[in-house]
């Protein structure tokens, strides 16, 4: 856990970099720091570890106050990724990232042992480990980077745009790992970014400075998309609020409607029946087993004949407890149906999701 | 170019340049004088380097003081050798401390400016990640910063050594001077084997030199070599 109480950083020259700031980042969770160039979120950060020091205030580390530890070895226990890496050329990869157990004194073997788990960790391959850092992608860089702060097993990590410097395929494929790595590690992280998308996908919660380091809102990515506390907020949010919720809240958090189902040898008459209690004009044909079909148009059906000898169509789209209700809205506008079908693994149908139900959420 | 012009002088009354016999008979002696040049020239760049070293690592500390210091050791630089020799002659005389004082004080301004340079050229994103890894003070500069810097500290002091190893055999005139000694032999009896000698010597031992301090280098920083292949 880390905690500033009233933390405030004025430079030399007189401007404030952070105003006031009390803050708690909860153990093993991810609290992002956004806002515009100039709001004082990596100053925060660095003051955590002490490469900026704070001006009046006080800033905790699990529990111990971080101004009465000498710096380098209050920064031992903290990892840090930062855009440009700052891996060192003149060593190899093996070698950077057992930087910090150098520092402290491990033998070889150790140092070796917990090099070689940490590449597989972070996913780079075992011929890496000799190779000087120029010879590697930005990509493999980045995971040294990683690596390296996670060498001596830190209890927090700070990160500072660390996915800044790569392309966006990478990026992302970045972002991911990182999340699976963090459901794995369970760290106290901090992290700086100034791209709120990057915010939302990564936090656990989010810090939203402005200019002058005055923190504005603090809270879960979804609290802060639906009650955004003022205009500076609702607009560094950007457009797409909605959409950008949506993406947070899971399929298998509402309750999916049971809808207009039929089976496969039900005669039209029956699937009129359904439909009109349904207030539709299709049905949803599911296979006595379970097993979901797809959709039949009534406008196709005479009333004696059986479902299947109709056309069933398929869903172009389904969703399933994985989901978000993002997908779920894509997967009712891509279909003629106007809703999105959930459906387990194996195929299994679960029910519908409509509009309805997703603008409740919205709301 | 007198010396060339009395060279020119006996070439044309038909003797030879160098005369093998005197090369072989002197062998020892010119052995002798070789080694003390290299003495002449490693103790200039060794001492150059002691005093070089906490300079430049202040300028770099605080870069206010690079400035004067340039201008200081480039000062030095410029004052003729033969006036120096004679400034010191009251306190040292003709010994070899007189000989590598300004040889070491001309070492100055090119190690310095290099030292700082080099350190200055290491990347502070690199300085940055040492210093947040928990890195102390004096053990980044050691472990971290000098390594980087390395490639052109080692570049000056091939400079300084090269240009040391010319600069020795003009204290030959106090009585010093390494292989700079056969030239003014050379002068006074008129031959030109002595002379040829000795330049061929210092010829000798500035490459020699240059090329142990390429290697040295090329062994000491193997991630620069790898950034090749």
């Amino acid at each position: 856990m880390i905690t500033f109480e009233s933390v405030t950083k004025r430079f030399p020259d007189g401007t404030v970099a952070v105003d006031d700031l009390t803050l708690e980042i909860p153990a093993g969770e991810v609290v992002v720091f956004v806002g515009p160039s100039g709001c004082g979120k990596t100053t925060t950060l660095r003051m955590i570890n002490r490469m900026v020091e704070p001006s009046s205030g006080r800033i905790t580390v699990d529990g111990q106050d971080a101004l009465a530890m000498a710096p380098p070895q209050l920064r031992r226990r903290i990892g840090y990724v930062i855009q440009q890496i700052g891996l060192f050329p003149h060593r190899t990869v093996a070698d950077n990232i057992a930087t910090v157990p150098t520092l402290l004194g491990w033998d070889k073997r150790r140092k070796e042992e917990r090099t070689a788990e940490l590449m597989h960790l972070v996913g780079l391959p075992e011929e890496a480990a000799r190779r000087y850092p120029h010879q590697l992608s930005g990509g493999q860089r980045q995971r040294v980077g990683v690596a390296r702060a996670l060498a001596v097993d830190p209890p927090i990590m700070l990160m500072d745009e660390p996915f800044g410097a790569v392309d966006p395929i990478v990026r992302a494929r970045l972002q991911e790992e990182f999340l699976r790595l963090q459901a794995e590690v369970r760290k106290t992280i901090a992290f700086v970014t100034h791209d709120i998308d990057e915010a939302i996908r990564m936090g656990d919660r989010i810090a939203i400075f402005a200019q002058g380091g005055a923190l504005q809102q603090y809270d879960t990515p979804r609290d802060l998309l639906s009650d955004p506390v003022n205009l500076f907020v609702e607009e560094f949010l950007g457009e797409e609020r909605g959409l950008k919720r949506l993406a947070l809240i899971g399929v298998s958090e509402v309750t999916a409607e049971t809808g207009p189902v039929v089976s496969p040898d039900d005669r039209g008459r029956r699937a009129l029946e359904v439909a009109r209690s349904h207030g539709t004009d299709w049905v949803v044909v599911v296979r006595d087993s379970g097993k979901l079909e797809g959709w039949a148009s009534l406008h196709e059906l005479s009333d004696d004949q059986r479902v299947d000898e109709g056309e069933i169509r398929p869903f172009a789209l389904q969703v399933d407890a994985g989901d978000s209700l993002r997908a779920a809205l894509n997967a009712m506008v891509m279909s003629h149906t106007g809703v999105a079908v959930r459906v387990s693994e194996g195929g299994v149908y679960e029910g519908i999701l409509t509009q309805e139900l997703i603008s409740k959420e919205i709301r | 170019m007198s010396a060339l012009y009395q060279a020119a002088a006996v070439a044309q009354t038909g003797e030879a340049l160098i005369r093998w016999d005197w090369v072989m008979r002197h062998d020892e002696r010119i052995r002798a004088l070789f080694l003390d040049h290299v003495e002449l020239t490693a103790i200039p760049v060794l001492l150059g380097l002691a005093i070089a070293f906490p300079l430049s690592l202040s300028a770099v500390r605080w870069p206010r003081l690079y400035a004067p210091l340039l201008a200081g050791t480039g000062l030095l630089f410029t004052i003729p050798s033969l006036a120096l020799f004679v400034l010191l002659l009251p306190f040292t005389g003709l010994s070899r401390t007189t000989a590598i004082i300004p040889l070491t004080l001309y070492t100055l301004l090119v190690l310095t400016r290099n030292i700082v340079e080099g350190f200055r050229g290491v990347s502070d994103d690199v300085s940055e990640a040492a210093e947040a890894m928990g890195y102390t003070r004096p053990r980044r500069l050691v472990n971290v910063e000098l390594p980087l810097a390395l490639p052109v500290i080692i570049a000056g002091v091939r400079i300084a050594t090269v240009t040391t190893v010319g600069l020795v055999t003009v204290t030959a005139v106090i009585g010093q001077g390494g292989l700079g000694r056969l030239f003014l032999e050379g002068l006074r009896f008129r031959d030109t084997t002595p002379l040829l000698v000795g330049v061929a010597g210092c010829i000798v031992l500035a490459v020699l030199a240059d090329l142990a301090l390429l290697a040295a280098e090329r062994h000491m920083t193997p991630w620069t070599r790898r950034a090749r292949s």
